[in-house]
């Protein structure tokens, strides 16, 4: 029975980075995505502060599920959610001044991400805490790992350095850090995605036959 | 008076096409990529979209300076702004309901997920975070509105092509839309330092 559970916490963990990626599975929540990815340091400072609210939603609402009526339910995941991401604010403009100064709006912004209301409706309201948090932790580590993705190509190619230390000695390709190159930089890697997917999927189905 | 309307002007300008919320500010990408593939759901989607904006940074902001400030808690102005955007979307999603219901059932979705967008929370943000005044919050909001349903209709008219093209498979969809909203953002940096505020 505890092995099937294992099973079952594995996949759900794993069902958020892979399968039901949100960025580049599921396409929510763009905008810091996009926004504040033209350096590694920011993206994980970002991705960071998603999971960490992402996680502390999911056990709030686990924890109150039989308390909420349901007729006012998203009103009461908002709350907790624009609580969770004040507490988040506040803490990344006490310990990192730095980056906080950079994507404070977009910090402010996580209240507004489909994905968590998703999460919290889909899956935090429905299920006991355990399974809520990795449920949270499998997303939240999804996102993290999308923006580290797009952070670290997009600082390396656009500024050929990476956390802010020079790696490659060259003229870089500006474009990658402007705006626009955070546009192309997720169609290509999504792109990528894709066709990786259709490989492994044909693959598949190749040997199964 | 009149330097005042022209920094207004200036402000709605700066707003729309320089600090373009979906090109330069990339906020609203969800939205952007979800109702810009019809032109008519583009059109519908950007006015529901600038009224909500502007009702929304005109309530946000009398209740920022004469409560949120006096009160010495705007630490609490994420949380307060959601809620009246809530309200606000709740509101228009009923009136819209009797007044067009066929505008109501192609936008229902998304009049549901403008309360999730970060643009509309974005705006009474910006507001309270550079002070205007409430004439100015309001000239902000107006301006942001139409920068998005410009992007919104740049976007659906170019979509719309789009279907038709022949796109590399790994491409197709969501893949080439960043890709042509790159380059279109790339447009929009030549408008940058049109005005200087």
């Amino acid at each position: 029975m505890s092995s099937h559970n294992n099973t079952n916490l594995k996949e759900l963990f794993l069902n958020g980075i892979v399968k039901e990626n949100t960025i580049f599975k599921l396409a929510l929540s763009l905008c810091p995505s996009i926004a504040v990815t033209n350096n590694l340091k920011n993206g994980v400072f970002m991705g960071f502060a998603v999971l960490f609210v992402q996680v502390m939603v999911n056990l709030t609402i686990s924890l109150m599920r039989n308390f909420i009526q349901p007729k006012v339910r998203l009103p009461i995941f908002m709350l907790v959610i624009s609580g969770w991401v004040t507490v988040t604010q506040l803490m990344m403009a006490a310990f990192v001044p730095d980056v906080y100064g950079k994507v404070g709006l977009y910090i402010a912004l996580i209240v507004a991400f489909a994905s968590i209301l998703a999460r919290a409706e889909m899956f935090a309201s429905k299920n006991s805490v355990v399974p809520s948090i990795v449920d949270g932790l499998g997303m939240g580590v999804g996102f993290l790992f999308a923006l580290t993705v797009i952070s670290f190509f997009r600082e390396l190619v656009g500024k050929g350095s990476l956390w802010g230390n020079v790696i490659v000695d060259t003229k870089p390709l500006l474009i990658m850090i402007l705006p626009a190159g955070g546009f192309f930089a997720v169609g290509i890697l999504m792109a990528l995605f894709n066709w990786i997917n259709t490989r492994y999927a044909a693959k598949g189905a190749h040997a199964s036959h | 008076m009149s330097s005042e309307f022209t920094k207004l002007f200036e402000l709605i300008i700066s707003a729309s096409l320089i600090n373009n919320f979906v090109f330069t500010r990339f906020l609203g990408l969800c939205i952007f990529f979800g109702v810009s593939k019809k032109m008519e759901t583009a059109v519908g989607m950007s006015i529901t979209f600038t009224a909500v904006m502007m009702v929304s940074a005109a309530i946000s902001w009398v209740v920022f300076t004469q409560l949120l400030v006096p009160l010495q808690i705007t630490f609490l102005e994420i949380i307060v702004f959601i809620g009246i955007i809530a309200g606000l979307v709740q509101l228009s999603d009923t009136i819209m309901r009797k007044v067009s219901p066929g505008l109501y059932y192609k936008l229902g979705i998304y009049l549901a997920l403008i309360s999730t967008n970060c643009i509309i929370l974005a705006v009474p943000l910006i507001n309270a975070g550079e002070k205007y005044t409430f004439i100015q919050s309001l000239a902000f909001g107006l301006g942001s509105g139409l920068g998005f349903a410009l992007a919104l209709i740049i976007m659906a008219s170019i979509r719309e092509k789009l279907e038709l093209a022949d796109v590399p498979a790994p491409f197709r969809g969501l893949p080439m839309a960043f890709v042509v909203t790159g380059l279109i953002a790339l447009a929009f940096t030549g408008f940058s330092g049109l005005i200087t505020l």
